[in-house]
């Protein structure tokens, strides 16, 4: 049963009361980024207004207090994600960071020539892209895990690319094009197997169902916190400690040094180590504020909630002949992102003409030309739900995409 | 924004025509345009005489706003001088950046006036300029 109530919760989200070009807003583009509720609006701001210093380095009054936010943010993110110890969760500036630094730390020390990287084709290019310059700059081979007819990877291929030659494999847990959740129990035990390490791309999984890190055995897990109710500017990694130990710094400066002389240093433990410079407390305050609030609804009911969501959507959609559903059509291993395109119109028409109705969605590339290129399309339009979204959302995005057709000459 | 002024019946006609879609043989120029972030992608081709545009084609996908840009673009110049060409991208150019608002100035763009007002639709410019750039730096690398 749908134990969500997404009519009262939209009621926390003072954006989603706004009307856009004269229709109350429809807002289909979680994938990019979530909107915010009241709460954690309010944490932040009363953070600023009360709390506000520079945490880890005064003994006044203020600073300890920030401290003490950063430090309760860091263990709000450790149990939500199960992580066994504190020290095992690092903040970035957002999940693209996050991947860099395990590419430019645990990439450039650990990986030798000829080392094979693994990735999937559905990878944005944040996690594509520093697995190139990886692979480049040590004569590694990139190779990807490609898709089945129905947007899946099988467990043939999977076997078929990871080898006892692969040293990392990294691919997201949901796609943001394609919204398919990848087998990634089967890819962790299978690299394991292989003597691979596996890293996993949270960002648009983690918003959206319950992760347990311990439980998973994933060596890396990366993610934002705008994608999940906080603020932009702030991102996530876990790894295991044994292998964050092991790891060179990422950025060098303050904060993140045990002592400085002229000619050398000695770093901080973890996870400061990793820790350069002044940390987004703000962001973190938001993000354990925005963790509070998805906790208290529960990830299984979100879950739920848009799966149904989905099931609705896509029913709608596959009745219109001129719509094309890239991705699985099934409910089977897919969350609530549905890429499509239309017959004939190309995807920046149907978000402008979309928009001009107040149903924001995303069209382009979303930033995965391998899969653009893979699955042959110049683009697509992407509707992206999150636990706030109506039926009547999916029925004003039906009813924006008929309207779509009539504007460019083709009937409803 | 009313999409009225933006999807109009010409720019709806210039997109589905397509009498300016197709590959010309042994172009003396064929420059590629490209709009990473939406997925536009032209190429477009051309055949002088001498410094006389004698024939213009394009080929490649894209939204209809760039589509029927790149076609009415393509009507403009044939049979005009490279540096007439030059001119009136620039004429182009200076009405979506709002420069040029002279209704006598931007005459001379015939057609492609109506893409006027896509300038009150920011997210759309790039569609607009994608063919225009790519005639500029066509013609300013011969």
């Amino acid at each position: 049963m749908d134990k969500l109530n997404p009519v009262e919760l939209k009621k926390d989200f003072p954006i989603l009361k706004e009307s856009i070009n004269g229709n109350k807003l429809v807002y289909l583009d979680n994938g990019a980024t979530t909107q915010k509720p009241i709460q954690v609006i309010e944490a932040i701001n009363n953070y600023n207004k009360l709390s506000h210093g520079n945490p880890h380095r005064g003994a006044h009054k203020l600073s300890v207090l920030a401290t003490t936010e950063y430090n309760l943010a860091k263990e709000s993110v450790k149990n939500f994600i199960n992580a066994n110890n504190i020290e095992e969760i690092i903040f970035t500036k957002n999940t693209t960071e996050s991947l860099n630094l395990i590419a430019l730390s645990y990439g450039m020390e650990f990986v030798d020539e000829n080392d094979e990287i693994v990735l999937a084709i559905s990878e944005h290019h944040s996690n594509i892209l520093p697995w190139q310059r990886v692979a480049k700059e040590k004569g590694a081979i990139l190779k990807y895990m490609y898709l089945d007819k129905n947007g899946r990877i099988t467990l043939e291929e999977i076997k078929n690319k990871i080898t006892n030659k692969t040293k990392i494999v990294s691919i997201a847990q949901m796609s943001n094009v394609l919204g398919t959740v990848h087998p990634i129990e089967e890819i962790i035990d299978y690299a394991h197997k292989m003597g691979s390490i596996v890293i996993v791309d949270g960002a648009q999984s983690t918003p959206h169902m319950k992760i347990d890190v311990q439980n998973l055995n994933v060596d890396f897990f990366v993610f934002s916190a705008h994608k999940m109710l906080g603020p932009m500017g702030m991102g996530v990694l876990y790894g295991k400690k044994e292998l964050l130990e092991n790891m060179p710094p990422f950025l060098m400066g303050g904060d993140m040094i045990e002592y400085v002389y002229e000619q050398n240093a000695t770093f901080a433990s973890l996870p400061f180590k990793f820790e350069a410079g002044t940390q987004n407390v703000e962001g973190a305050v938001g993000l354990r504020s925005a963790i509070d609030y998805l906790k208290n609804i529960g990830l299984d009911n979100i879950e739920y909630h848009e799966k149904l969501l989905t099931e609705y959507a896509l029913d709608k959609l596959l009745t219109l002949d001129y719509i094309n559903i890239q991705g699985p059509k099934d409910l089977e291993k897919r969350g609530g992102i549905i890429s499509f395109t239309i017959d004939n119109i190309h995807p920046h028409d149907v978000a402008s003409i979309l928009d001009s109705y107040g149903v924001a969605i995303r069209a382009g590339h979303h930033c995965a030309q391998p899969l653009m290129r893979y699955l042959n399309v110049p683009a697509t339009s992407r509707a992206s739900f999150y636990f706030y979204n109506t039926k009547e959302d999916v029925d004003q995005l039906i009813a924006g995409i008929k309207n779509v057709r009539k504007w460019l000459g083709y009937g409803s | 924004m009313d999409l009225n002024m933006i999807y109009t019946q010409l720019i709806m006609e210039h997109n589905k025509s397509g009498h300016n879609k197709k590959s010309l043989e042994n172009p003396d120029i064929s420059e590629k345009g490209h709009n990473p972030s939406c997925g536009d992608d032209i190429t477009l081709e051309i055949k002088l005489n001498g410094d006389l545009i004698e024939n213009a084609s394009f080929v490649g996908v894209g939204c209809a706003i760039s589509q029927a840009s790149t076609s009415m673009m393509i009507d403009l110049i044939k049979g005009k001088t490279i540096e007439e060409a030059m001119e009136l991208v620039e004429t182009f150019i200076g009405m979506i950046k709002k420069e040029i608002t002279n209704e006598k100035d931007l005459e001379k763009l015939e057609d492609a006036m109506v893409l006027q007002n896509i300038s009150n639709m920011p997210a759309r410019v790039k569609c607009a300029v994608l063919a225009w750039h790519t005639l500029k730096e066509a013609l300013s690398s011969l």
